[in-house]
């Protein structure tokens, strides 16, 4: 089938402000949205930038902003996003654009680093592996499938209005540590989303879980930190 | 022009082997990482099923058993020394994962849950052993985000998003290497002490690939140019279950947890080619048995795939078959096969649990790369001489712990055990030596590489020369070779390569120029196809993921050696380390 492309493209050593290329490409209603952009790429215009890789939702690279809604390109089917013949691509909200559908990443990686995003626990592990039973390991599963693809935050109203907001992501990386049985920095990182900027200005709009494009129950995930620092409790 | 930075240890690449090397030699050392993807990126987080290490949780086992799988998997190409080392060091890698806090799957008794995987074996009873430590199905996915979280924690310098262009190597020492920095455009020299090549594979010369657009084979080609060899690069891995057409891949956890393959006939054929392991064979055997049921005209429909049946119903049949106790049902495979389920969902438009699934072999894994060794230190030659300050590890390299074939799981084994080993010696390696002098002019010829990409205005366009190798690559250098093939695809890679030096870009910019970075890799491929087509051709024999038809035998009177080959073609081969294990007939 024919499908007509709207990209939104932007380049830093040429362009004043973005403006919309238009590209009809020729796809397979079972191709990845991303597999388009790449035929554009590379069989009607190189200039184009965006960032890609592992081309089947597990990198992260390629979340963008197709029909005004965020996913990442490689895990949304040209038959689901079609839309009258037409899909409109465009950079995620939020973060500075630097050339085309790319965006820096440095203000969101930043929040990811601020919640202490791995395992504190310096007391000695032993030979053998730390015991863990399957009902402790289920409590923060959901959190382990995060990919940093920045879809939550980017699609996060909260976000857009206010920059230092941590953001969903960095919650869920939290949480992953938080509830994790194994792990002793809860409070540290407590305190960090009880801060201003931290997990209160989340105003259950619900964006977030609604685009993950690994399922993850980010609102709920936030839910439960928000419980915490209520509570003083981790449970 | 360029700008300049000092590091002790500099490692090219974020995936599990770069980040294990960083985190060990960041702890006595100044370490940076430099990756042309965000770390995360990484297509280690791709790895689903499980790392193995003869831990025995569930049952007995041993590490030396897992050693002579791995050497049998490997067709008895596999340094017996490097395996040994392997095996007995994934299991204190394991429980260093562990404490590090990787969220590994559990047994009821709260130790680290294993599976049963391709190949591993209880050698007394010859039937498969639950030995593969998982996260669901996505336990690469946890290992890459456990040490990138450590690397954060030992503050790692990280340079995200930089190319690795050229390496500097001055009379038989590595002095730093020169990239670009995307997002500006700008050229920055790395200058260092020690140099890790942990770049990954290069699936990409093949069009059904598991593998991330961004394998293509940077290291191992920046290698070969700066005139080092490259290791049996005719051993090149085909997974036998990609997805139909699209070549993603879905994890022998499928079949380790009872999947079949079945033909069009509906049999489950890998009991006529492996009578014992079944569908559980190592994966170049599984993925000839697959093409020769096609030859035999029982693909679905006629057509070149078969199916992978994990239908629970299905899968209890064969169960009883065997006279296994074990049964499932849909809830369990969902819990322990949530990734591929759903990437069967998405990406084919069917339900794994009520269909079966359409599969193919897809190309997945280089067994070959930059030859190391035991301390990852790169090889100069077929004699063992070293390059003083260069190290590879993980895909990239070649140790040889996968001989001819790697079983699964074993490929996160590698990365944690000489990523951690490489990072270690390192660390050793910069505390006691000075920093080597480098010249002002050292980043020109990556400079004048770019530009001449840059600038070129021929005729030919990159997307279409890479579009042609792929499609030579998957026709002759795939599961099955013969001479005539081998022949036709290595004067097509040649006209390729001659093609390549008349391509134009469109894009002429410097910042975030990926048109410009595309066409850079063409290059590594290209560079790489005709190695690797050539080291194929000269080895008139099949062993493991090397197969023949014209020699369809293993020859271990002549061919029991690495190949080692240059960028000029040449070629010289070395001797297998042997051990414990004397080459014998391998039957599954």
């Amino acid at each position: 089938m024919k499908v007509h492309f709207k990209i939104k493209r932007f380049n830093p050593e040429k362009d004043k402000k973005s403006y919309w290329g238009e590209y009809d490409v020729e796809a397979e209603e079972s191709d990845r949205v991303l597999d388009a952009l790449q035929t554009v790429k590379w069989e009607i215009d190189g200039t184009l930038n965006f960032r890609r890789s592992c081309a089947h939702g597990i990198c992260g690279s390629d979340a963008m902003r197709i029909n005004g809604r965020n996913s990442l390109a490689c895990k949304l089917l040209i038959r689901d996003a079609v839309q009258g013949g037409k899909i409109v691509v465009e950079p995620i909200l939020g973060l500075p654009v630097i050339k085309d559908l790319i965006v820096d990443m440095e203000p969101f990686f930043a929040h990811y680093r601020a919640v202490m995003p791995y395992l504190i626990n310096d007391t000695e592990p032993g030979e053998r592996e730390r015991l863990q039973s399957p009902e402790e390991r289920a409590r923060f599963d959901d959190s382990t499938k995060c990919i940093l693809c920045a879809c939550c935050t980017t699609s996060c109203p909260s976000f857009w209005v206010r920059g230092d907001y941590v953001g969903p992501a960095a919650i869920v990386q939290a949480h992953r540590f938080i509830f994790d049985s194994r792990d002793q920095g809860a409070a540290k990182r407590l305190d960090v989303l009880g801060e201003p900027e931290g997990v209160w200005r989340c105003r259950t709009v619900f964006n977030c879980s609604e685009v993950c494009p690994r399922d993850i129950q980010v609102t709920q995930a936030i839910g439960e930190v928000k419980a915490a620092l209520i509570t003083g409790r981790i449970d | 022009m360029a700008q300049y930075h000092q590091f002790d240890a500099l490692v090219v690449g974020a995936g599990g082997a770069g980040l294990m090397a960083a985190l060990y030699a960041s702890k006595s050392v100044n370490t940076a990482v430099i990756s042309k993807l965000y770390p995360t990126r990484s297509h280690t987080g791709a790895a689903q099923g499980g790392i193995s290490a003869a831990l025995g949780n569930m049952e007995p086992d041993k590490w030396e058993w897992h050693a002579y799988d791995t050497v049998k998997g490997g067709d008895f190409l596999s340094d017996q020394d490097a395996v040994d080392i392997l095996c007995k060091e994934a299991v204190e890698a394991v429980i260093d994962l562990e404490h590090m806090g990787l969220p590994f799957d559990r047994t009821a008794d709260g130790k680290i849950s294993q599976r049963r995987f391709g190949g591993h074996s209880n050698n007394e009873t010859k039937q498969p052993v639950q030995r593969a430590c998982h996260a669901a199905d996505r336990t690469g996915h946890m290992i890459l985000q456990t040490l990138y979280q450590q690397c954060i924690k030992n503050n790692v310098r990280f340079f995200d998003e930089f190319q690795m262009i050229d390496m500097i190597v001055i009379d038989g020492t590595c002095r730093g290497v020169v990239a670009v920095e995307l997002k500006t455009g700008e050229i920055h020299v790395f200058h260092a002490k020690a140099v890790m090549l942990a770049t990954g594979g290069f699936g990409k010369m093949w069009k059904i690939s598991s593998n991330a657009h961004s394998l293509t084979g940077d290291g191992p080609s920046v290698a070969l140019r700066c005139g080092l060899p490259l290791q049996d690069m005719e051993f090149y891995q085909f997974h036998p279950t990609g997805i139909y057409k699209m070549g993603i891949l879905l994890s022998e956890a499928a079949r380790g947890e009872g999947a079949i393959f079945i033909n069009d006939k509906g049999e489950r054929f890998m009991e006529r080619y492996a009578p014992t392991m079944k569908d559980l064979a190592s994966r170049d055997v599984c993925s000839r048995s697959i093409y020769k049921e096609v030859r035999a005209g029982n693909g679905i429909g006629g057509k070149d795939y078969v199916y992978l049946d994990f239908r629970p119903e299905r899968i209890n049949k064969y169960f009883e078959a065997d006279g296994n106790p074990r049964r499932v049902d849909a809830e369990y495979i969902e819990k322990r096969l949530p990734d591929i389920i759903e990437f069967v969902r998405v990406y084919m438009g069917i339900d794994p649990i009520t269909e079966p699934v359409p599969i193919q072999p897809t190309a997945h894994y280089a067994m070959g790369g930059i030859p190391t060794d035991l301390d990852a230190r790169v090889l100069l030659d077929e004699n063992g001489a070293i390059v003083h300050g260069l190290y590879a590890a993980g895909e990239a390299a070649c140790v040889s712990v996968h001989g001819a074939n790697r079983l699964g799981t074993n490929s996160l084994v590698d990365l944690i055990v000489f990523g951690r080993r490489g990072g270690k010696k390192m660390a050793e390696f910069a505390k006691q030596t000075e920093f080597l002098p480098i010249s002002q002019e050292v980043h020109k010829p990556a400079e004048a590489m770019l530009n001449g990409i840059r600038n070129n205005d021929g005729k030919e366009h990159p997307g279409q020369i890479r579009k042609e190798l792929q499609l030579h690559m998957d026709e002759h250098v795939g599961v099955f070779r013969t001479k005539q093939g081998l022949e036709a695809a290595l004067e097509e890679i040649r006209g390729l390569k001659e093609r390549y030096k008349r391509i134009h870009i469109d894009d002429k910019g410097v910042q975030w120029n990926t048109d410009l970075m595309e066409a850079w890799e063409l290059g590594c491929l290209l560079d790489l196809a005709e190695v690797t087509a050539i080291s194929a051709l000269a080895r008139q024999e099949s062993r493991g993921g090397h197969y023949r038809e014209d020699f369809p035998d293993r020859d271990d009177k002549n061919f029991l050696k690495h190949t080692n080959v240059w960028s000029d073609n040449h070629m010289s081969y070395k001797p297998v380390r042997m051990g414990r294990y004397q080459p014998t007939e391998r039957k599954y």
